[in-house]
């Protein structure tokens, strides 16, 4: 066996990976690779991330602070659909009277505008993905007996498809075809979660499961909104 | 899991929103401290414990008991932390200008105890981890979850959660060789 890899390295010192047993052996007869393991060890002892204190009656604190949300739940479930959908529908609204809104004669010189509606516009669109990611990985990874009561991402869905219809509408606009289609196929599955039941089976779970799977959505989303990610990497850079 | 945590959680379940109390005053140090080391402020943590219980809350009756309920909380933690961590990165790449995390900047008096030039390196340096990077590291790190579960719990391949951990070592490794 050849000297380990430094990710190797890494694995052994969590003791994580399929090959720990020949690791292992390699290490009990390679010098060079022991002292890189122990460099490697005294490195991550010194990895300590101390959290401030919270007393005994933190637990009672929390609740005190908690138990008013639960009650509320209700409450607040309108104003936040109308609070996201209107947020999308301002950032959009900012981003296309820009585009392709009537220029005035004379303009004064704005040189940063244009950029940094796109920024805007593309943070929005990464929050929203994410956000979005995060309903449908909670689906995939719903367990349960016999029912399952998705009413939580029910609710979160709901958020959820204002804005994205709006956000798809932008990219079609904006020659973003790519873009438009993901969020269409999001916005199919967003519908058919907030409009369906507050529970599904496990049978109705699974076949959901299984078609966010095949179709990809998750994997697509990701990809998109890695890409947004590097232009806004870019925007800010330039 | 002990019968009095069982208990609370089928009352709960029920909708006896008193039981759910007893599994807040119970978890609530751990889900802290595991928001901090995600967040690496106080503040965001404070919110993050309030998210967790509240999204616990809503989502009881899809808890299997066969499960462990802290197991539970803390893939509902780490969710809650990695949509604030992903969108404080928007933000900050958006701000170009702004600040490094006030952790880097602020230690605590009690940090200042232990070394604090190693402190300090490794608190920038987390916070310089991408939100994908710092989650699988201070769960595999410091919370001793292993890379298996981390996948189940980010819904990624292993390799690419091997990946991450790696990075996050090599960049922490980085930031302490200049005080070693």
């Amino acid at each position: 066996m050849k000297h380990l890899t430094e990710e190797q390295l890494v694995l052994y010192y969590y003791r994580e990976g399929e090959e720990l047993a020949d690791v292992e052996e390699h290490m009990a007869c390679c010098d060079a690779c022991r002292a890189a393991c122990q460099d490697l060890e005294s490195a991550l002892r010194q990895v300590e991330a101390p959290v401030p204190e919270r007393g005994e009656d933190y637990g009672s604190q929390v609740w005190q602070r908690l138990r008013p949300r639960l009650e509320q739940r209700r409450f607040w479930t309108w104003p936040r659909w109308a609070l996201a959908g209107g947020m999308a529908a301002l950032v959009v609204g900012a981003f296309l009277a820009g585009r392709f809104g009537p220029r005035p004669v004379v303009q004064p010189p704005q040189p940063i505008a244009q950029p940094v509606r796109e920024r805007i516009l593309l943070v929005a669109v990464g929050d929203h993905l994410e956000r979005s990611q995060m309903v449908l990985l909670e689906l995939v990874n719903a367990k349960g007996n016999g029912k399952v009561d998705i009413s939580e991402e029910q609710q979160r869905a709901q958020d959820l498809i204002a804005a994205n219809r709006l956000y798809r509408q932008t990219a079609a606009r904006s020659s973003q075809p790519g873009v438009a289609s993901v969020l269409e196929e999001l916005e199919r599955f967003l519908l058919e979660i907030a409009h369906g039941p507050s529970e599904f089976s496990t049978n109705r779970l699974e076949e959901i499961r299984s078609r966010i799977e095949a179709e990809g959505i998750l994997f697509k989303v990701r990809i998109i909104d890695s890409r947004i990610l590097e232009r806004e990497k870019s925007n800010a850079q330039s | 899991m002990e019968d009095s945590e069982r208990a609370a959680i089928e009352q709960a379940r029920a909708g006896d929103g008193e039981a759910f109390r007893v599994l807040v005053e119970q978890h609530s140090r751990a889900v802290f401290r595991l928001a901090y080391r995600m967040t690496g402020n106080e503040q965001d943590a404070e919110d993050m414990v309030q998210e967790t219980f509240l999204r616990a809350y809503r989502q009881i009756g899809r808890f299997d008991s066969r499960s462990k309920f802290s197991t539970w909380l803390c893939r509902i933690a780490t969710n809650c932390s990695l949509d604030l961590l992903r969108t404080r990165q928007r933000r900050r790449e958006l701000d170009s200008s702004a600040a490094p995390s006030p952790v880097a900047d602020e230690p605590a008096p009690d940090r200042l105890v232990l070394s604090q030039q190693v402190q300090q390196k490794v608190a920038a340096a987390l916070a310089e981890l991408s939100p994908a990077e710092r989650a699988t590291f201070v769960l595999r790190h410091f919370e001793g979850v292993s890379i298996g579960e981390i996948s189940r719990v980010l819904g990624r391949p292993n390799g690419a959660t091997r990946h991450s951990v790696f990075r996050a070592v090599q960049k922490l490794r980085r930031a302490l060789e200049c005080v070693r």
